[in-house]
């Protein structure tokens, strides 16, 4: 027994040891990722008013999120395939126990640990891939109907309790990261036809589903002026802000939108907006290149890796990703609904940022991981 | 086509192969998608920019929310029971603050903040948005403004606003029927309509407040104003008004409010007063009371578990929660329902000898008096008080018949008043018995229910209504406090309020001879009631009664019958209404300390009847009200009220 603790006590010391000083990183990853965290603190510190109590906040989450990015790479694959099945029902469950007693303002997300609190939503943005990874993993590939019946099942479940808390965007993004899973283990193109027709048919179903504040958004999107008070000021404002910066920007520390207090949330969900405004197109192009270089460099890890799991894994981690930008950056340029998605390591708060590292902890440690077999 | 055994023919480099494609495609289509993006910004930032320039540039208008001014509630006459008067509180834009600890600390230096002010700041910044403006403190006094005033450029984010709070310029007066508005907080934000509350802090916690919530509150509206570079408002381009909550008329006349609960004088106990001609309530006391006003900004915790502990509950509504025996006042509605069920006729006689069994057993109860009170017929029943006579009817009757007629008066359920919390109270029947109980009826419980006692409990609103509900001939109407709404200044608009029930009397003659029977409790010198109606110019009905409180298990109440010791025993009841032959009042009067009902609640009843009759003198009492369902009051009628101790 004492030997056992003690046993484990020195690979705990040896796994430190491991993580200090031989990080097993993919470099250009790593860069991709600190560059982005420099740019959005950068701009948080801009659209903060200069205040650098967010700004140290924001940076402390990135520090939490880079160790425990240095941390999960450490963990092998294998591994985290064993621990699938389990990671995907205690989150799950973590969700029941929020719907059945959850806290928060309006929209009951939160789960309250005394310490702190935090969305369980969250943690199926990680979970949710992994365990679609999993289940495709011992399947020959391409799915047949049956396995992708399994894994819709798998993605509505989770989904679809998200959707009623109501956080249509977790909800969206949880369902993607899944979907892109099934994606990129071949599911052939007819039936993406036929599922998204299928999707399609169904938007007038969820429509009747909604929550009234989530059709004014949709709403509203189509007639800003409708909702003068509320999200339409929100699009008003924030295509103001994209839209005066032009091509170059007003300069950083120039955005009179959030310096003026007109754009609400200038430095959560819509700090995309004042950073469009300081930056112009020219920033704007630029940020999404690094976006888009850090989402390839996701799936060129995931083409490397050995097995079927990581492969997938990696592959829907860097996807999902995607998902934030295009849904956040057109929620800030009026093209699509207000929905409470950030732009990832720009906006401030949120678990976000620290599950974000997490997921990419897991591709780095594909990454380190590719030469072995499984 | 396909082996069983799938698992088998797993080909790793095909599925490689697989995925390098579809990871290909996918960034493609990613790639793709960034493009649109990029196209949309393109059009904004290009396309339009100059457009977006000007707009930039001219963007000194900024929404801001008008909260609707809640609707004021008036008694029948155009008496002020809820007003809204004007003073300021301290918000903040969190937002704008950088450390808020720190801003609380040095605001706290300037204006003083309880813990409670900011627990509740805090909770609720937590759940709004942060550009919203939260309220930190209200009601300031001109002290706290002024040192504000001067502090002000310290604390970016934080203003002096002016708002409306609520006031109740009656007090105690009306605390249980109007009732009070309370802070917003965590558990409303859940269940209000986000649109419709902002801006908003208190919304109506209990009472007429609570109840007519959605028509008090209004619709919010917002104005458009310039602000300069420092986001202070220079000017107003643009007014959306709210739409003021809708003003509500009580039918209650706060003149007889009051004579009611100063005659009680301060004991504990219940009194209603309906118009039986169309269930408009003109009275409704609980004593003891509370000051509603204390609720409005938060009550302090040590004011609170004062009235929380007191002994006599001044927070517990009797006139509505409350429930009681209610004794012998069930006496003539049973009366009724023997005559119109047709076991009895008005001139049928019972033989009273003082002591009652049930058929066969040896359950015996007693009359009031000993020896009994001989030969009498229903209209003596009542007015003695006949304990045998309504044993009898209830037995003949049984207890399916007896609680289907009693359940038509609306006894055992709410009665339906435009109030919330209303008891239910307990109408005795065998379905009843069984569900709490799980025992088989005994014919003794029906004996027993006929004067009012066993498993019977009614609120003295029930009793009321009942009381109403006879006086009107039989017409079951619903009580209602609300009898009029006014948007803004027009014309109140009365509300309707049909019955909602077939009528009880089938047979005029059957409803005189009840009515007999109650004018002669008061009139008759035999009666239990005599001298309650001396001096009265129109003849009441009444009935006493007097609920025991405790099963009689000793002697000791036959050998020590002083006042004091009966009163901490008995409930007192008194039911009346006047004038007999064409009621116009409905009253229930319960003492919950009485002795006896006629001697302790009788008097109440007659003092609410004197204060009713006053407010008849205009019209002069010889001629009939103008019908108050179609009528409507003055709106801002002078108060009439009588303020004289």
């Amino acid at each position: 027994m004492i030997d056992q603790i003690d046993a484990l006590k020195a690979r705990l010391r040896r796994l430190l040891a491991r993580v200090l000083t031989r990080p097993r990183i993919d470099l250009p990853l790593a860069g991709g990722l600190l560059l982005l965290a420099c740019v959005g603190l950068a701009t948080l510190y801009s659209a903060g008013d200069g205040g650098l109590s967010l700004v140290g906040g924001q940076a402390g989450r990135f520090l939490l999120g880079g160790a425990l990015l240095l941390l999960v790479s450490r963990i092998p694959p294998s591994s985290l395939r064993n621990w699938t099945p389990w990671l995907y029902a205690g989150s799950t469950f973590l969700l029941l126990v929020v719907a059945v007693l959850g806290e928060g303002r309006g929209a009951d997300r939160w789960l309250d640990l005394g310490v702190m609190r935090f969305q369980p939503s969250e943690l199926l943005k990680l979970t949710m891939p992994m365990m679609v990874a999993w289940y495709l993993h011992a399947r020959p590939l391409p799915p047949s109907w049956k396995d992708m019946a399994a894994v819709g099942a798998l993605i509505a479940l989770p989904a679809v309790l998200i959707a009623k808390q109501p956080d249509l965007g977790t909800a969206l993004l949880v369902a993607a990261a899944g979907a892109f899973a099934l994606f990129l283990a071949g599911m052939g193109w007819w039936r993406i036809g036929g599922l998204l027709v299928a999707v399609g048919a169904m938007v007038p179903v969820a429509w009747h589903f909604m929550h009234q504040y989530q059709r004014d958004r949709v709403l509203t999107l189509i007639n800003p002026e409708s909702d003068p008070l509320g999200n339409g000021w929100h699009i008003i404002q924030s295509q103001i802000a994209v839209g005066s910066g032009g091509m170059f920007g007003k300069g950083y520390g120039h955005s009179t939108q959030a310096r003026l207090d007109f754009l609400p949330e200038h430095t959560t969900d819509f700090i995309f907006a004042v950073f469009s405004e300081e930056f112009g197109l020219v920033g704007v192009c630029l940020l999404l290149a690094l976006y888009a270089f850090i989402i390839g460099r996701c799936l060129w890890i995931a083409m490397q890796a050995r097995d079927t799991y990581s492969r997938l894994l990696a592959g829907a981690i860097g996807m999902s990703f995607f998902v934030y930008v295009f849904v956040n950056g057109g929620m800030v340029a009026g093209m699509l609904p207000v929905v409470g998605v950030p732009m990832p390591m720009v906006s401030y708060g949120g678990t976000s940022a620290v599950s974000l590292l997490v997921g990419f902890g897991v591709v780095m440690s594909i990454h380190a991981h590719r030469k072995m077999h499984d | 086509m396909k082996q069983p055994r799938r698992r088998s023919i797993k080909d790793n480099r095909s599925e490689s192969a697989l995925f390098r494609r579809r990871a290909l495609t996918g960034f493609a289509l990613i790639l793709l998608g960034l493009c649109a993006l990029v196209g949309r910004y393109v059009f904004l930032q290009v396309a339009r920019h100059d457009e977006f320039v000007t707009r930039s540039v001219n963007n000194r208008v900024k929404p801001r929310v008008l909260p609707p001014p809640r609707g004021l509630v008036y008694d029948r006459n155009g008496v002020l029971l809820a007003d809204n008067v004007p003073a300021f509180r301290l918000e903040v834009v969190p937002e704008q603050v950088k450390d808020m600890k720190g801003l609380l600390h040095q605001l706290g230096m300037v204006v003083p903040l309880s813990q409670d002010d900011i627990d509740t700041f805090l909770k609720q910044v937590k759940q709004s948005r942060r550009f919203d403006s939260v309220p930190l403190k209200l009601h300031l006094t001109e002290d706290e403004i002024d040192r504000f005033a001067i502090n002000r450029w310290r604390f970016p984010g934080v203003d002096v606003v002016p708002y409306l709070t609520r006031n109740y310029p009656q007090g105690e007066l009306f605390a249980h029927v109007v009732g009070y508005v309370g802070r917003i907080d965590a558990d409303d934000l859940k269940k209000l309509d986000e649109a419709s509350y902002k801006g908003t802090t208190h919304v109506g916690r209990i009472g007429i407040e609570r109840s007519y919530e959605s028509v008090l509150h209004g619709t919010p509206g917002y104005e458009l104003d310039e602000v300069n570079a420092n986001g202070r408002v220079q000017r107003v381009l643009e007014t959306h008004a709210p739409v003021p909550g809708k003003n509500l008329y009580l039918s209650i006349d706060a003149r007889i409010q009051k004579a009611a609960e100063k005659a009680f004088d301060g004991r504990p106990g219940a009194a209603v007063a309906i118009d039986p001609r169309n269930g408009q309530v003109l009275a409704m006391v609980s004593v003891p009371s509370f000051d509603p006003n204390l609720f409005i900004d938060g009550i302090s915790r040590a004011d609170y578990h004062a009235l929380l502990y007191a002994p006599d509950k001044p927070l517990f509504n009797r006139a509505v929660s409350g429930v009681y025996p209610p004794g012998s006042t069930v006496k003539p509605l049973l009366a009724l329902g023997g005559l119109e069920l047709g076991l009895r006729t008005p001139e049928d006689t019972v033989l009273s000898t003082g002591t009652f069994c049930l058929p066969g057993t040896t359950f015996c109860r007693r009359d009031d008096r000993r020896g009994g009170f001989g030969t009498v017929n229903l209209r003596q029943a009542i007015m003695w008080s006949v304990n045998t006579y309504f044993y009898k009817l209830a037995l003949d009757m049984g207890i399916d018949r007896f609680s289907a007629w009693m359940g038509r008066f609306g006894f055992g359920r709410p009665t339906g008043i435009d109030l919330d919390n209303e008891a239910a109270g307990v109408l005795p029947s065998p379905a009843w018995k069984a569900r709490n109980y799980k025992q088989a009826w005994y014919p003794g419980e029906t004996m027993i229910a006929g004067i009012g006692q066993g498993y019977w409990a009614v609120t003295p609103l029930q009793l009321a209504h009942a009381v109403a509900t006879l006086a009107g001939h039989g017409t079951p109407y619903a009580p209602r406090l609300v009898m009029a709404e006014q948007s803004g200044t027009a014309e109140p608009v009365p509300l309707s309020n049909p019955p909602d029930g077939p009528p009880l009397v089938s047979n005029p003659a059957h409803w005189k001879a009840v009515e007999e029977g109650m004018q002669m409790v008061v009139n008759d010198p035999r009666g239990t009631g005599y001298g309650l109606g001396k001096g009265f110019p129109y003849t009441i009905a009444g009935k006493s009664g007097t609920a025991e409180r405790y099963s009689r298990t000793t002697d000791a109440y036959n050998t020590n019958k002083n006042l004091a010791y009966l009163a901490s025993r008995h409930r007192a009841w008194f039911e009346a209404f006047a004038p007999a032959e064409d009621p116009r009042i409905a009253v229930a009067v319960v003492l919950e300390a009485g002795a006896w009902g006629a001697s302790d609640a009788g008097p109440i009843a007659r003092r609410i009847l004197d204060a009713w009759l006053a407010t008849q003198k205009d019209p002069p009492p010889d001629t009939p009200l103008p019908d108050v369902r179609t009528s409507a009051p003055p709106p801002g009628a002078p108060p009439p009220v009588d303020n004289t101790p």
